[in-house]
């Protein structure tokens, strides 16, 4: 069932100073939540992203932890400030140790 | 013609049979619902949780509990000294009651964002917002789910 992990970031390439830009974010993930059987009905074990950070410059905006009530193929929007021109880092943790990494970035004008 | 549709409907249902059947819960004492008030306390602690601050918009009736938007916003201003700490939600309903745990930052222009989350059945989603000078603030939403993370 596992297939390719991908996230995708939607996000303005330049801004102004100071404005708020809406992120919207996507990662096709299964989010196995531990809780099916399978055919046999043996459990299917837990395989959830559990964590997901933003920071801008190597600073951190906002992370949140998952638990296994978040949908597959999880999807977010936030928002942020463009302060100055620099490089919005987003990651994902996964159960399994992986890091899914997405860099944008930003120039303000 | 005719015979050709209604094989292919009778293969959807058997399909979205089936899909709600791998959705269902490990046990039905698993699936009663867990208390969220002990995870309210931990978070909160000897604080007293007020009403208010939080926007919390889940739809009243959700007909897919597999993914039901969740949307929220907690009025602050957001700078350095008065900010939103973390968010966090819990859903009375489902197997495991937490379901995400939002930490902010005064960078954070909005204590806001948009996510998808499953609930098991029709239950309570309780939002708790922590702010950086301590104070709690909670708001509480029923969301009615017609086809459950669990066939119900």
């Amino acid at each position: 069932m596992t297939s390719k992990v991908t996230p995708r970031v939607r996000m303005p390439a330049t801004a102004t100073a100071g404005e708020i830009i809406e992120v919207k974010t996507l990662i096709s993930h299964e989010m196995e939540s531990g809780q099916r059987k399978d055919a046999s009905g043996k459990i299917i074990p837990r395989h959830i992203i559990n964590k997901f950070t933003a920071t801008f410059n190597g600073q951190e905006i906002l992370s949140a932890d998952w638990h296994p009530a978040i949908s597959a193929n999880p999807y977010q929007s936030f928002s942020v400030r463009a302060a100055e021109s620099g490089v919005f880092v987003f990651s994902w943790f996964d159960d399994d140790g992986s890091v899914y990494k997405s860099e944008h970035t930003v120039t303000v004008s | 013609m005719l015979k050709d549709v209604r094989t292919r409907r009778d293969i959807l249902f058997v399909t979205a049979g089936f899909a709600a059947f791998a959705a269902l819960p490990v046990s039905p004492l698993l699936a009663a619902g867990a208390d969220v008030e002990p995870l309210i306390k931990k978070i909160a602690g000897e604080k007293t949780i007020s009403e208010g601050r939080i926007s919390l918009d889940l739809p009243t009736i959700a007909e897919n509990g597999l993914v039901v938007p969740l949307n929220f916003e907690v009025e602050s201003p957001m700078t350095a000294d008065d900010y939103v700490k973390s968010v966090h939600f819990f859903a009375d309903g489902n197997p495991n009651p937490q379901v995400a745990d939002y930490t902010f930052t005064p960078l954070s222009p909005k204590a806001a964002a948009q996510l998808r989350i499953r609930l098991a059945k029709t239950q309570t989603i309780t939002a708790l917002a922590v702010m950086s000078n301590g104070d709690v603030f909670s708001t509480k939403k029923e969301v009615k789910v017609t086809i459950g993370g669990c066939g119900g």
